[in-house]
């Protein structure tokens, strides 16, 4: 992309092809002979990086959109009929969700390096500003994307945010109206979500072209901050950076099939399981972990106006980075205080991150006010002054001098913080979840589904799908769930036959037939599992005016807080059974009577577990009531645990396979690395 | 750089190639989710099960148009005339021969059961019309006779009979 190609193909047929379009010309001048500084470190390989993931989402999201519909009353279902029924469905609707999370801890870094080593400085300004902008459609994009699963956080996250534009003076309403197109977010909100959220990759893959372009016409900055001046500074781009970023690339695929595979609903909320209801906003919205820095700055200034001007200040001052910023000297390395307010400014984020994930309150306030201000304080008084004050340490004459000087390995300590601080702010949304939950914490019990090589107990399915059947069927529906499901392969383990009879033991009903009535026939393998009441009011005025919760999804759909550090232990050892902790915890919690100085309200029962103790539920089992066949102990803790078993397995009926392959990818994935690895040592033996 | 012995670059060749297949392999392996996803997904198959037809309801000379798998049954009671006038043609002579006893299930030759898509592009042909006391095809004007058989126009074969039996005499289980 910088000028002409020198490069002429000796195929008579390319020959023809390139004097009518110099495609190949280009490609090999952008790709193959582009000259890359030689002492790039693997901070550089995140574009490539960044790439690939912008190419993950692009594939896996066309294909779920062959799948997804969007409207209202079926957005929902129609995401867990994909997890569900759609073949590798799980797999792409996980690599697209945890996707979005994984493009933004690579831009995230991205960024961070270009402001570490001064890569917007003369000559790349407009390559700088290109990236604010592409950044900026990602938020868009992951936003959007956010909502269409339709659960309560889309929901309430796209009703926040959509009124962040009712602060405008004047015309804010307007914009809000014409956003929603209706009076509050509903379906025709999702169809332009959907629409958009379709479209906007490809802008982003637009603005990438023109991001590299530009980075081709400058030049790739390097460590050292110092241009290239002669042969010996540069290598071609293939295969020395090929090969580098190709062995990045791999790395970073070990990572995010980590949490693809093992922790899927890791950097997810539960209340996501849950599908929208306008009528109840969950008790603490949080949005995605991208998101808390700004989310904290917005909801640290007292005005609305004034918060929604300072969260989109906060994005749009990067843009003018290259003129706040004016010291000559590139690279921080040589900058020996604009160094250390590098890193401070990396601790501001990431507290600020944590900040957004706390209840907005008290001290969380005070410090976020005090946070914000140092945020802005690094771009528009610290970075200014310190380009006039500062005095660097000498700049290495050229790019080879400074690979024979062999600068700094502080890389590893760089990770370890960056880990550090990713974790904690993915665990501070769940800091966040325990302030409003109060109560104990259920007790871990250990199950036979977690960790890497789980599988699901046969014999706790089965008693679990019995105890369900005798007690929890009578109140609580299970609508996700169809009968041929039991048959399925890594569920119960009934027979096709068994599967039948459970089906036509079931009246369902059907029609209209030809006389226009309805009528019950028997259940068939396709059907789903009927619900016990035919509708919500009926299941309410049934129920003391609660409704009980579908259970498809619960052991997704409920968490609790595990605090720090262990939030950061679990990411290591996929510790994702707080859904399952959680019911056993629930149906053994019933304490009776109520603590004294528990006012107990009409109706309702006291139960340890339940976040705000008092439920509706009456004490669902006691001891003896389902007869389990197999010798089993007849008792609730153990009814609790079979049920829980149960329906971590209605909530994820492919976690046996999800687990089988992952350990196939991740070997893949190592032995793949390692050969990278050498391979890329090889080809760059030739160039020290 | 110094001389390279030649061991070192068969051992450096190597690496290169095995690096290259296992990238290869991965990317095939990629592939295959990508577009094992555009399969029937399993609600579809499950509710791609048999059903069952009551013929009861159906008079002689009638039809019904049921649905199985998204296609549309044609079930006809025939009329003597109709069975008589599918058995008396010579089965030679026909574009795609099949005798008419060969469409039918034995001691039930009066029920035709057909899938009414028309072999030509697919349009639905119309039941009781054309010149053979069949099938006419609006589309391009293929003709079938009332053994559901192609006797003219475009349509290079016999309507298909799909897979059915009979579970008592006035009910069929299709698929
Ligand atoms: S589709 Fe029936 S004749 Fe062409």
């Amino acid at each position: 992309m910088s000028g002409p190609s020198t490069y002429q193909p000796t195929n008579p047929a390319l020959q023809w092809i390139e004097r009518r379009l110099p495609i190949i010309g280009l490609i090999h001048s952008s790709f193959v002979a582009y000259p890359t500084p030689r002492n790039l470190n693997y901070w550089w390989t995140f574009g490539g990086i960044l790439s690939f993931m912008l190419g993950v989402q692009i594939v896996t999201g066309v294909i779920l959109a062959m799948h997804y519909t969007p409207h209202v009353d079926m957005a929902f279902n129609s995401v867990e009929s994909i997890v569900r029924d759609v073949n590798y469905g799980w797999l792409l609707r996980y690599l697209h969700s945890n996707g979005a999370s994984m493009f933004f801890i690579a831009v995230y870094i991205h960024m961070l390096r270009g402001l570490y080593y001064g890569s917007y400085k003369e000559p790349r300004e407009i390559l700088w500003i290109l990236g604010v902008i592409i950044y900026l459609l990602m938020m868009a994009t992951g936003f959007m994307g956010y909502v269409l699963p339709w659960g309560q956080m889309s929901f309430w996250g796209a009703t926040v945010i959509t009124n962040l534009f009712s602060a405008i003076p004047y015309v804010g309403d307007s914009i809000v109206t014409l956003l929603w197109g209706g009076y509050s977010v509903g379906n025709p909100t999702l169809n332009r979500f959907f629409s958009l959220h379709y479209l906007l990759p490809f802008v982003i893959a637009g603005v990438v072209v023109l991001h590299v372009w530009a980075l081709h016409v400058a030049g790739q900055n390097n460590p050292a901050g110092v241009e290239p001046k002669t042969e010996k500074d540069t290598v071609p781009f293939t295969p020395y950076a090929t090969i580098k970023d190709g062995f990045g690339m791999v790395c970073f695929m070990i990572f995010y099939a980590w949490f693809v595979f093992y922790i899927p609903n890791y950097l997810g909320d539960p209340d996501n399981y849950i599908m929208a209801n306008p009528g109840v906003t969950p008790a603490h919205i949080v949005p995605e972990w991208y998101y808390l820095p700004f989310y904290a700055i917005l909801r640290s200034i007292p005005s609305k106006l004034g918060g929604v001007i300072c969260m989109f200040g906060a994005i749009l001052v990067l843009a003018f980075l290259p003129w706040l910023d004016n010291a000559k000297t590139r690279s921080s390395r040589y900058r020996p205080i604009a160094k250390q307010f590098f890193w401070m400014f990396v601790a501001v984020c990431v507290l600020l991150g944590w900040l957004g994930a706390q209840p907005a309150e008290g001290v969380y306030t005070i410090a976020s006010r005090i946070l914000t201000f140092c945020y802005f304080a690094y771009f528009l008084i610290v970075l200014p002054i310190l380009s006039r004050i500062e005095k660097p340490r000498t700049v290495p004459n050229s790019i080879a001098d400074d690979v024979l000087a062999k600068y700094g390995k502080k890389v590893a300590s760089a990770i370890v913080a960056l880990v550090l601080a990713g974790g904690l702010v993915a665990g501070s949304m769940q800091d966040a979840k325990a302030q409003e939950h109060g109560g104990p914490v259920p007790p871990s019990l250990s199950w036979s589904f977690a960790g890497p090589i789980g599988k699901f107990d046969r014999g706790a399915l089965q008693r679990g799908y019995k105890v369900y059947k005798e007690v929890c069927s009578t109140c609580h529906s299970m609508n996700l769930l169809h009968f041929r499901n039991l048959a399925d392969e890594g569920g119960p383990g009934f027979s096709t036959a068994q599967a039948q009879a459970v089906a036509s033991d079931v009246k369902v009903q059907d029609g209209p037939n030809d006389a226009g009535d309805m009528f019950d026939r028997p259940g068939r393998l396709a059907d789903k599992f009927p619900a016990p009441f035919p509708n919500e009011q009926a299941a309410r005025a049934a129920n003391g005016g609660a409704l009980p919760p579908d259970l498809s999804l619960i052991a997704k759909a409920r968490g609790y807080d595990r605090g720090f550090p262990q939030f950061v232990f679990d990411f290591f050892k996929q510790f994702q059974e707080k859904g399952p902790n959680y019911v056993t915890a629930l149906l053994q919690g019933y304490v009776d009577p109520p603590p004294k100085d528990f006012a107990l309200p009409a109706g309702s029962y006291y139960n340890t577990y339940f976040p705000g103790h008092a439920i509706k539920m009456p004490k669902p089992i006691s001891d003896d009531q389902v007869t389990y066949d197999d010798g089993t102990p007849q008792k609730v803790d153990q009814y609790a645990k079979d049920v829980a078993t149960f329906l971590m397995w209605t909530a994820e009926p492919h976690l046996e396979a999800r687990k089988r392959l992952g350990l196939q990818v991740m070997v893949f994935l190592i032995i793949f690395a390692g050969l990278m690895y050498f391979t890329k040592k090889k080809v760059w033996a030739n160039a020290h | 750089m110094t001389t390279t012995s030649s061991a070192e670059h068969t051992r450096r060749d190597f690496l290169f190639v095995a690096t290259g297949a296992v990238a290869a392999v991965g990317t095939a392996a990629v592939i295959w989710p990508l577009i094992s996803q555009m399969n029937p997904d399993a609600s579809t198959i499950a509710a791609g099960a048999p059903i069952e037809v009551d013929l009861a309801p159906i008079a002689e000379g009638q039809d019904i148009k049921v649905f199985w798998r998204g296609k549309p049954i044609y079930i006809m009671n025939r009329t003597k005339k109709q069975i008589d006038e599918a058995r008396s043609v010579p089965t030679a002579s026909l574009p795609d021969p099949a005798s008419d006893q060969s469409r039918v299930k034995e001691g039930h030759d009066q029920w035709l059961v057909v899938i009414g898509i028309c072999t030509h592009l697919g349009c639905i042909p119309i039941a009781h019309e054309g010149d053979y006391d069949g099938f006419f095809c609006p589309c391009h004007g293929s003709q079938y006779d009332s053994s559901g058989r192609v006797r003219r126009g475009p349509a290079p074969l016999n309507l298909p009979v799909p897979p059915y039996a009979f579970v008592s005499d006035s009910k069929i289980k299709i698929g």
